[in-house]
């Protein structure tokens, strides 16, 4: 292990700083492990909630611009069959996150608390999904339901709770502020920026959902301006994400203000290997420029 | 001196151009029996597909769903082999010549065409992709063995055209029905095992009922002969991210859908036994 490469998030200790993003693979044990082997500091799950959902009708994904648009419609088997899957991860040596999307804060916190007592290291909050119904952004938009379902989960479960934030809002300052003053104790932004694709042949909206949340490199500079904000705003670490395809990206994060990134689209052109790439990219890149650690980089740029 | 470049455009031009939706008119639309029909459609890109590769093909307003192509020539002129049993197939089934569908694709890893004495079974319309293999196979083996099990007369499917592939090499046409109305009266699979005890094979491939292709797995397992077998799977991205189509550790769009006897070795707790759901949940294969 390589002390250098080292993040710490809210006591939660990655031997490396990026992630699997949420929604990526992540249905099973097996498929989150060959993330784990491919080079991930940590790893999030898809998205459970206490209910199965069979998320929307194909195309659910489809190709843009530099990035992915993508209307999966949060599908998950619900919290109780993820415990098969749990224990395939058990000593793995890394993070498990869970990520968990609900629609009320006694939801969440049912959701929050079988995913830890099945093993989780941590869970992600997804109050930010740009296509679903009462479940995702609208709570990352409402201060108060937010506040309420941060400080439930928090009373409810003894490991870090990270708020995933959407970039659709006015002010991710703000919001990621409330998210601070609720018991947050990291910050990951951000998820997809809400977007649409029309087929000009057929004249229809390529998704069947209409809209969803855009991926990729796409997305960059967005995330790369979130991230900056939210790093000034708040003291918890950030969790940078959105549209990281190689190291030069991540490092750019990192001096925005994140002690981690989160990779999850890369991986469809890259593969499962953009893990290991970028962590090498950033030891490489913290000797040749002296930094003992990542941390002495994180949020760099605000100097400026 | 230049510490680092950066590549202007992140996303490889080629996978942005394969997974590009594009829309193209059915050229032509060909009934092969009373459930399956052959839509060819021209893609460019499609001209470059490996046999065992599969298309996302999109029915505007109802659904998209992955197609394995049943025919590829040189200059893009690629068809689909559908049975209607749902939603998708059924609407893809009213489509007639002059419609518009979308396509993404082709994806993944298709079969690998190998010399000496090869064998390709194909189960129901599980003999589309093994078409294309063929027309491959008898460029350059030795001896082609076609093995087509349907339920009945009914249910046959491309008896001319793979009569005329076959034609002029050494080869063979075996047909087996469940119900005896053409052919053997027999399950493919029986009439495969009868054969291996007889013959020795450099490869065998297969498509069809994944109950079939794991029986197959067995045999093949037994005899120590390389099996090649296009799996299905609920799939969405197709581009290996959404983890529809994981089994064990591959994702059957990225590493199959073709896969051969070493990956099917490593996913033997599921090949044949279990899938994910629409949710993700693991449930039974029927």
């Amino acid at each position: 292990m390589n002390d250098r490469l080292v993040a710490d998030l809210a006591g939660l200790k990655l031997d490396n700083p990026t992630m699997l993003a949420s929604g990526i693979l992540g249905y099973t044990g097996l498929s989150l492990k060959t993330v784990i082997e491919a080079g991930a500091g940590a790893v999030v799950t898809k998205s459970m909630g206490l209910e199965p959902r069979m998320g929307y009708l194909n195309p659910t994904v489809v190709q843009t611009d530099c990035g992915l648009l993508n209307a999966m419609g949060l599908p998950n088997p619900g919290i109780s069959h993820f415990k098969e899957e749990m224990k395939q991860l058990k000593n793995i040596g890394v993070p498990i996150v869970l990520s968990v999307y609900a629609y009320s804060a006694q939801e969440f916190v049912e959701v929050a608390k079988t995913g830890v007592n099945m093993g989780a290291d941590a869970v992600e909050l997804n109050v930010s999904c740009p296509h679903i119904e009462k479940a995702g952004a609208e709570i990352g938009c409402d201060p108060t339901l937010l506040t309420e379902i941060v400080k439930e989960v928090k009373k409810a479960v003894n490991v870090p709770v990270i708020v995933k934030l959407t970039p659709n809002i006015t002010n991710i300052a703000e919001i990621a502020e409330v998210a601070e003053k609720a018991g947050a104790d990291v910050i990951t932004a951000i998820n997809t920026v809400k977007a649409m694709s029309i087929e000009i042949e057929t004249g229809r909206p390529l998704l069947a959902n209409k809209f969803g949340g855009l991926s990729g490199p796409a997305i960059k500079p967005i995330a790369v301006r979130c991230i900056y904000d939210v790093y000034r705003s708040v003291d918890v670490p950030v969790i940078g994400c959105g549209g990281v395809a190689n190291w030069q990206d991540a490092i750019e994060f990192m001096l925005a203000g994140a002690s981690a990134v989160q990779i999850g689209t890369a991986i469809a052109f890259r593969g499962p290997e953009v893990f290991n790439s970028v962590t090498q990219g950033i030891d490489a890149y913290l000797k040749r420029k002296g930094f003992k650690n990542i941390e002495e980089i994180v949020g760099l740029a605000h100097k400026y | 001196m230049q510490v680092h470049s950066r590549k202007w455009s992140p996303v490889p031009p080629e996978f942005d151009a394969i997974n590009r939706m594009r829309i193209t008119e059915i050229v032509d639309v060909h009934k092969e029996n009373r459930d399956v029909k052959t839509y060819s459609f021209v893609d460019k890109l499609c001209a470059d597909a490996e046999p065992g590769q599969f298309v996302m093909v999109w029915i505007p307003g109802v659904d998209e769903i992955p197609m394995s192509l049943s025919g590829i020539t040189t200059e893009g002129r690629t068809s689909i082999t559908v049975h209607a049993v749902g939603e998708a197939s059924e609407a893809l089934h009213k489509k007639a010549k002059g419609d518009q569908i979308g396509i993404r694709g082709p994806f993944g890893n298709g079969f690998v065409p190998a010399e000496g004495n090869v064998m390709a079974v194909g189960g129901g319309t599980g003999l589309a992709p093994l078409m294309p293999l063929t027309e491959k196979l008898v460029e350059i083996a030795d001896k082609v063995i076609v093995f087509s099990g349907v339920n009945c007369r009914g249910n046959l499917l491309f008896v001319d055209r793979l009569a005329e592939v076959l034609s002029c090499v050494d080869s063979e046409t075996v047909y087996t029905t469940d119900d005896g109305s053409y052919g053997i009266e027999c399950m493919v699979t029986d009439e495969v095992e009868q054969k291996l005890k007889k013959e020795k094979f450099d490869m065998i491939y297969a498509c069809g009922p994944e109950q079939m292709m794991y029986r197959l797995f067995q045999m093949t397992e037994q005899h120590s002969i390389p099996l090649q077998a296009s799996l299905e799977r609920i799939m969405r991205c197709a581009i290996g991210l959404c983890g529809s189509c994981q089994i064990g550790k591959l994702r059957v769009c990225k590493d199959g859908p073709v896969l051969n006897s070493g990956q099917l070795r490593s996913v033997k707790e599921e090949f044949g036994k279990m899938r994910l759901d629409l949710t993700g949940k693991r449930v039974k294969l029927q």
